[in-house]
């Protein structure tokens, strides 16, 4: 890194003294031809710097190509391309007007190799030359690699940039950029210490990580300040900290209320013991899986869409499977708890295995659109959106749930069977039809929150077994066949654990929740929510 | 009910019928075969990274019998499914070695299994290969270690990390799943780090369970850790399915391979199939092979493999590297000793030189572990690594570390006269014992 680094210091200062206007084209190209006889990631580093000092905007094309690990070199002249992958060959690009030049098959030509440091050179080089691009967004991610890299060679660039700037975010960017150039600049005292509060008022932990680089070898009354805004920084953020361990349990435990608000129909409501629960997950987020396959095959233009598309897929599929396995099996095991755990037990083992070898044992691909990818922030908190959809989509399967099962004539009937079956079936009830319906209803339910966990979890045969002990902890917790008990015994087991984990850590956090649910239930034997039943009962 | 029940008992036998179709290898007994012990689990969690093992064994014996056999004879696998269950591997192994009398076994993954079978392979005098990296401080008569040691990954690692091309980082997490091999690799990696100048504080260790799911907390605690103005990495000893999760919450909380490298141990090409790897670009795995080397031995050995699986897109990785290795040490140390005797074989194994498929020779020393040259490789956006790092020679797997101070001073040599798996240098006596 120092080598980078004083090689880059000497060329910036290069670039300072020549004018902006730019090498010409010939030059470039001489440089860029360098590539092919630079040896190791330090020689090509070398070489980077060296374009970044033309200062020609020209050299974006090939940098942000060698970052990418598009630049080739092609053997038989070494001739420096961007290449682009069209099938079994490359396509050529000439490396600074973009334009076409040749096909090469991939054996006739050599990649310049990157590694992440060389890749940050670049990036912090890109840095300077992006700071004047038309996109305000572009800009702005300019600035905050020169926050992240401050160099006293940067102030001059920034100022200018800071003087051209509309955007006022992107302005405050800047100057906090120029702010931390300054701290690494032999600039006096007093523009340190202005630099120091704007850098503080920033308050987040690039600042924290800054400052603190700067502390240790800093004048005393910098160095004061700057101890000063940390503690202050960290003050906030302690604050933050806590708001997002809320957030992160109320995460958790939208994954965990997804996983369980299934159980809570086929073990809560019917008082069946389904360890198959699992495997309804499983087939869901496979159903996603092969929707996403075809549609990338088919129809890529709709691959944002694929999660809706594969929702009714995977709830028809799981729900299927269900209703087979109640009409196959469980059927004839009601009131034989013991049994029917085992049945199930079972038939989940013959799931898996089906799985396994239908797809193979292997990992699947499932993608993320791109409207569940990356995070926002509101305030010092990241949110990301997977998690932020996930937990819409969780609340939105529990009031549809709800609804049925409140306001339907078919939610009547589950429970009035689950209520007082002989009753019910002298009311003209088909016990055994409500009986198999429900039974899919929850598979299905099941089977949609395949869908959602496809997206942050693996998809192989296993992905049930990895929830079905938390699933029938929120069930139990909650209470036994009471919706909202499932509700509240998810988001409070999720915001528990989340509390824990950051003292505890993640192996002890789990037992000291399964210890306080032992206790709890040794308290309140029916769980959060009591509720009257077939399986209180039974 | 009755009628119930024998339902439940016809659709559990039928269940039963197709899983041993779906899992039976056709088996011809006769005297004129070499039998050859397959033992990896084929069900079960560990079934996702076995499975291919036992594909690639199949593979080469498919290739030795082309080859005309082994000693005139023809080789003939016998495929076992221990389900991921580690006493199970125990019974399984018994039944292999007692019921099919094989010459050889290859198999297991975690070192939990490996454990257990221990005591089977030592009792009945038969021969384990064992393909996968693990954490060292072991070292049987009957077991040859084809995979790392933690010399042969986790040190050399840590070296380029501590590089300038590897970003001279200062600050380090240790992340890892809950269990035998992160711990024991963390404990050699902390005392190495400190051996190395780094100050307690600027190493923070983490362990999660198996499978975990929900990675908040932990990487934003990374995060955290790695804003302290020094230069942050990650190494990861993170088990299996848990790696998908993680990588994903990296990539969605912004944690580029620039500013926090993550460099894992356990995550290969097979895991990263279930990704989508744009968003870990850069990210590294300290392997001794990556499928993308360039040599013509693996250009055959990928083709070949295609060819058997019946599936362009399956990758290779790096156990399955160490089992072509063991494989073809085994076929030479037989033909050298003229016979399948177990005990022959073994001492014909050591000094036994194959070449490995990224372009060397690797050969069996006295300790029972392997030579390896190291590779670090950086995640591509095409799902295969890059390598960034070479070791420039091949490095000798050391089983006792020389970083524990229990460790540090066994050696283990299995040519006569020592013949002792744990000899202590400072007391001169066989027996020592070390870390776990």
């Amino acid at each position: 890194m120092n080598l980078f680094r004083a090689i880059g210091l000497t060329l910036l200062v290069l670039l300072a003294t020549l004018s902006s206007s730019g090498a010409s084209e010939a030059d470039l190209r001489g440089i860029i031809a360098k590539f092919a006889t630079a040896k190791g990631f330090s020689e090509t580093g070398a070489v980077v710097h060296e374009l970044a000092a033309t200062g020609d905007p020209a050299v974006e094309r090939p940098l942000a190509a060698l970052a990418d690990g598009n630049l080739y070199i092609r053997k038989a002249d070494s001739l420096v391309f961007v290449g682009k992958e069209t099938g079994d060959s490359v396509e050529l690009l000439d490396p600074l007007s973009g334009e076409k030049s040749a096909d090469a098959a991939k054996d006739d030509i050599a990649k310049i190799k990157v590694n992440n440091t060389l890749r940050r050179v670049i990036r912090d080089a890109l840095g300077t030359l992006t700071l004047g691009a038309k996109d305000p967004a572009v800009r702005g991610a300019a600035a905050d690699t020169m926050f992240k890299t401050p160099d006293a060679a940067n102030i001059e660039p920034l100022d200018a940039a800071i003087a051209k700037e509309t955007v006022a975010s992107v302005k405050a960017l800047l100057e906090q950029a120029r702010a931390a150039s300054v701290l690494v600049s032999d600039r006096p005292d007093a523009d340190k210490l202005a630099a120091i509060a704007l850098i503080g008022a920033r308050g987040d932990r690039d600042a924290v990580s800054l400052l603190t680089s700067v502390e240790a070898n800093a004048p005393d009354a910098v160095k004061e300040a700057a101890t000063a805004a940390i503690r202050n920084i960290n003050s906030t953020l302690a604050f933050w900290d806590a708001g997002q361990n809320i957030w992160y349990g109320i995460s958790l435990g939208s994954v965990l209320l997804l996983a369980a608000i299934g159980l809570a129909i086929t073990f809560g409501v019917m008082g069946v013991i389904n360890m198959a629960h699992g495997e309804m997950v499983m087939l869901g987020a496979y159903t996603t899986f092969v929707v996403q396959q075809v549609i990338r095959t088919s129809f890529p233009s709709l691959f944002d869409w694929s999660l809706v598309i594969a929702l009714p897929l995977a709830f028809l599929v799981a729900a299927l499977v269900g209703l087979a396995i109640e009409r196959g099996v469980i059927r004839f095991l009601y009131g034989r708890p013991l049994e029917t755990l085992l049945a199930t037990w079972g038939v989940s083992l013959i799931l898996q295995q089906a799985v396994r070898s239908i797809f193979g044992p292997t990992n699947q691909e499932v993608g993320n659109p791109s409207w569940m990818s990356g995070s926002f922030n509101v305030g010092q908190l990241a949110i990301t959106w997977n998690r932020l959809w996930i937990l819409v989509f969780a609340l939105s399967v529990f009031a549809v749930l709800l609804y049925v099962m409140k306001r339907t004539p078919w939610g009547l009937q589950m429970r009035a069977v689950t209520a007082n079956r002989r009753m019910a079936s002298s009311m003209g009830i088909r016990t055994p039809w409500v009986d198999a319906l429900t039974f899919a209803l929850g598979s299905g339910i099941a089977g949609i929150a395949g869908v959602a966990l496809s997206q942050i979890d693996n998809v192989s045969p296993n992905l049930g077994r990895g929830y079905i002990i938390d699933s029938f902890m929120v069930v139990v917790f909650g209470g036994v066949g009471n919706l909202w008990g499932t509700l509240v015994g998810a988001f409070s087991l999720g915001i528990v654990n989340k509390f824990l984990e950051p003292y505890a850590g993640a192996v002890l956090g789990k037992i000291v929740v399964l210890v306080l649910i032992i206790l709890f239930i040794q308290k309140r034997p029916r769980g959060l929510f009591a509720l009257k039943g077939r399986a209180v009962e039974a | 009910m009755r009628g119930n029940f024998s339902t439940i008992t016809k659709m559990f036998s039928a269940s039963v019928v197709a899983a041993g179709l779906l899992m039976s290898v056709p088996a011809k007994a006769a005297d004129d075969t070499i039998k050859v012990g397959i033992l990896h689990s084929l069900s079960g969690t560990m079934a996702i990274s076995e499975t291919t093992l036992k594909d690639a064994m199949l593979m080469l014996i498919d290739e030795q019998n082309a080859k005309g056999g082994l000693l005139g004879k023809k080789l003939e696998a016998v495929v076992v499914d221990p389900a991921s269950n580690w006493p199970l591997f125990a019974e399984k192994a018994r039944e292999l070695i007692s019921k099919d009398k094989v010459a050889a076994v290859f198999g297991c993954w975690t070192s939990v299994s490996r454990k257990s079978v221990l005591p089977v392979f030592s009792e009945l005098d038969n021969i384990l290969f064992y393909p996968v990296q693990y954490e060292g401080e072991e070292s049987e008569r009957n077991v040859f270690y084809t995979g790392a040691a933690p010399n042969q990954q986790a040190i050399p690692a840590v070296d380029y990390l501590m590089s300038e091309d590897g970003g001279s980082v200062k600050r380090w997490v240790l992340e890892g799943t809950d269990y035998v091999y992160p711990r024991t690799t963390n404990k050699i990696l902390e005392a190495y780090l400190k051996a190395k100048g780094v100050a307690a504080e600027d190493i923070m260790v983490n362990y999660t369970p198996f499978g975990f799911s929900d990675w908040q907390t932990e990487v934003s605690a990374i995060k955290k850790f790695g804003s302290a103005g020094k230069k942050t990495a990650v190494v990861s000893t993170v088990n299996g399915d848990a790696n998908v999760p993680f990588y994903k919450e990296l990539g969605n909380q912004g944690i580029k391979a620039e500013d926090i490298p993550v460099m894992a141990f356990s995550v290969g090409e097979e895991e990263l199939a279930g990704l989508d790897t744009a968003p870990l670009v850069g990210h590294l795995a300290a392997w001794n092979y990556f499928e993308s080397v360039d040599t013509p031995e693996n250009k055959k050995f990928i083709a070949d493999w295609h060819k058997f699986i019946k599936n362009d897109k399956r990758t290779t990785n790096d156990p399955m590297e160490a089992h072509y290795i063991g494989f073809n040490m085994w076929v030479k140390a037989v033909e050298k000793a003229g016979t399948t005797d177990p005990d022959k074989v073994i001492d014909a194994m050591i000094g036994v030189s194959v070449p490995n498929l990224t372009g060397g020779y690797s050969t069996m020393m006295p300790n029972h572990h392997i030579t390896k040259p190291v590779l670090i490789g950086e995640i591509q956006a095409d799902g295969q690594f890059e390598t960034v790092s070479r070791t420039p020679g091949l490095v000798m797997g050391d089983e006792w570390s020389d970083y524990l101070p229990d460790s540090k001073d066994l050696i283990s040599d299995w040519r006569a006269p020592l013949s002792c798996g744990n000899f202590n240098v400072a007391t001169g006596k066989c027996g020592g014992k070390g870390t776990n």
